[in-house]
């Protein structure tokens, strides 16, 4: 179950001003392992998310990649490490194709001219969307004809492309019905047995149950506990994320 | 044959309007104005040739558009490029002058740039006080006066010269509508373009310069209007500060009329052309047809009006 560690976080310290985000939070994540990050609204779980990725930089504590220590300048610097975040609003281009926002901002090119190689690019896309079985009606669809569920297969589909370590996942089938919240939960078993550590930030105590292995809980900042998924239920964690005994 | 339906499928209507509004506007004129020499070669020429600083601004302007900011200066722009080439030719060679007339257009648009991408300002905001301030600019330059330009070379090339037959202006058109289309569809900076008017923030997490990309796409209307302003001076063999001043409304027309969205993030550069053709021949019809000018003005708003409307008919859904 729990291969090499990937990411370890160290006495993560956050503070925007005088407001305290995230205090001495630490976690480690191993490859194939997907972990669980609950709490209330407010708790700090997108701020975390956000410190993991590189958009904000921790106060102090530190974060290390592959046993290498790591502080990523800004969020490029953390995708070029193999960290992918899948973000709630899934940061897609609506009106632009399937294939162009798969490789937003990484587009590939060929020839003296460095023009874009758009064959290749919907081929690749193809292919990935066929293996991870994102119903789609082809790579050249406008993200706006897509369903909610088709949208966040994308965004999924796209972190796993870039995807070499870890992916993060804020809140995935928030907007979805049951058939395409099912669909994704398969998606991410997928990532799961592609050794890929999964951090997946979820309201539901059931989806969390159904997929982590590990749960972590934040209350207003702080690390309550973390939990194994399979030692724990949850009452224990709704207790826990309520901080009601 | 299968990738042909697939395409037409693909092809939206937003897209395909200006073709059919083209071609019904084209007949509607060759019929009712068959005798008024409306489908005579030297007037079709002219056409092309009266809308080529036109199709030069509007290819500048499905940049910005596309990035989902606007230029509004770009006439302006214009008047001050013309004229500061048509000075600097006075005493310098003529590439000094060229690169005058373009330098100011691309400046011009790099000082929009800046204060648009890296000082936050809305561009529709900064391109109405630019357009305003560069139009008093271009007036004061010269203090209202017009500037001949005398060199023969640079007339040729920027206004009634040949190659191989083909007028200049003609050739300046399929040059800067095939740069631009392929700047635009075929390389990453136009899938910057649209990825920073369609979703600035998915572009942002993408690893796009977003604020680049919005320096850039201004840049490139200030140097689209530079050239226009060239070709202006090159037809007229004179630059005066009331170039491109009537020219915001129909731009713009042509663009969106072309396919391009107003917020961004869909564009087409052959679609403006055919729109800027369309206005074109609009004008060319309705004077032929004797109207008033002041009547031309009002059956040109209204079609405007009525094209605008059906182009945009199908984004509200």
């Amino acid at each position: 179950m729990s291969g090499a560690e990937v990411l370890a976080l160290n006495n993560i310290h956050k503070a925007f001003g005088g407001v305290v985000a995230i205090q001495d939070f630490s976690l480690n994540l191993k490859a194939g392992e997907v972990v669980a990050l609950v709490g209330d609204n407010g708790a700090g779980k997108s701020t975390l998310i956000k410190i993991i990725s590189g958009v904000y930089s921790p106060t102090s504590g530190d974060i290390e990649l592959d046993g290498e220590k790591a502080g990523f300048r800004d969020a490029s610097a953390a995708r070029e490490k193999g960290i992918e975040v899948v973000y709630q609003d899934l940061a897609l281009a609506d009106q632009q194709p399937v294939y162009m926002n798969m490789f937003l901002g990484r587009e590939l090119t060929k020839g003296p001219l460095n023009l874009l190689d758009k064959k290749r690019m919907r081929r690749e896309t193809q292919e990935l969307v066929d293996e991870l079985d994102v119903r789609i009606p082809s790579a050249s669809s406008t993200i706006s004809n897509l369903s909610g569920g088709q949208r966040q297969g994308v965004a999924i589909a796209r972190a796993t492309h870039w995807a070499s370590k870890l992916v993060l996942l804020d809140e995935p089938t928030a907007a979805l019905g049951v058939a395409e919240t099912a669909r994704v939960e398969a998606l991410i078993e997928q990532l799961k047995a592609k050794d890929l550590a999964i951090l997946i930030i979820s309201h539901s105590l059931d989806q969390v149950f159904r997929l982590s292995d590990r749960i972590c809980v934040l209350r207003r900042g702080e690390q309550i506990g973390v939990r194994e998924t399979a030692k724990t239920d949850k009452n224990e964690i709704v207790s826990m994320i309520t901080g009601v005994a | 044959m299968t990738r042909l339906s697939s395409r037409l499928r693909g092809l939206d209507f937003q897209q395909a309007v200006v073709y059919f509004g083209f071609l019904a506007i084209f007949l509607f004129f060759a019929i009712t104005l068959y005798d008024d020499g409306f489908l005579t070669q030297r007037n079709l020429t002219n056409i092309v040739l009266q809308t080529a600083p036109a199709t030069i601004m509007a290819i500048g302007l499905v940049f910005a558009l596309s990035a989902g900011e606007i230029d509004l200066s770009f006439g302006s722009i214009v008047a001050v490029s013309a004229l500061s080439c048509a000075v600097a030719l006075q005493s310098f060679p003529l590439p000094v002058g060229v690169l005058v007339g373009l330098g100011v257009g691309v400046a011009i648009g790099a000082f929009n740039g800046v204060l648009v991408a890296y000082l936050k300002l809305p561009s529709f905001l900064v391109t109405l006080a630019t357009m305003g301030l560069f139009a008093g600019i271009a007036r004061s330059m010269t203090n209202l006066r017009s500037i001949p330009v005398m060199n023969e070379t640079f007339t040729g090339i920027f206004g009634s010269g040949k190659l191989f037959s083909v007028p200049s202006l003609v050739i300046w058109t399929v040059l800067g509508v095939g740069v631009g289309h392929l700047l635009y569809r075929h390389t990453r900076f136009g899938a910057h373009v649209l990825a920073t008017g369609d979703n600035p923030r998915a572009a942002q997490v993408s690893g796009i310069k977003v604020p680049r990309v919005r320096l850039y796409v201004l840049m490139i209307c200030g140097g689209c209007a530079g050239l226009a302003g060239l070709l202006y001076a090159g037809r007229l063999q004179a630059a005066k500060y009331t170039l491109g001043e009537s020219d915001l409304m129909t731009v713009i027309a042509a663009v969106i009329v072309g396919g391009t969205a107003l917020n961004g993030g869909k564009g087409s550069v052959v679609g403006a052309l055919l729109g800027s053709l369309l206005m074109g021949m609009l004008n060319n019809g309705l004077i032929l047809m004797n109207l008033k000018v002041s009547d031309q003005m009002i059956v040109r708003g209204l079609i405007i009006l009525i094209a605008v409307a059906v182009s945009l008919r199908d984004s509200s859904r």
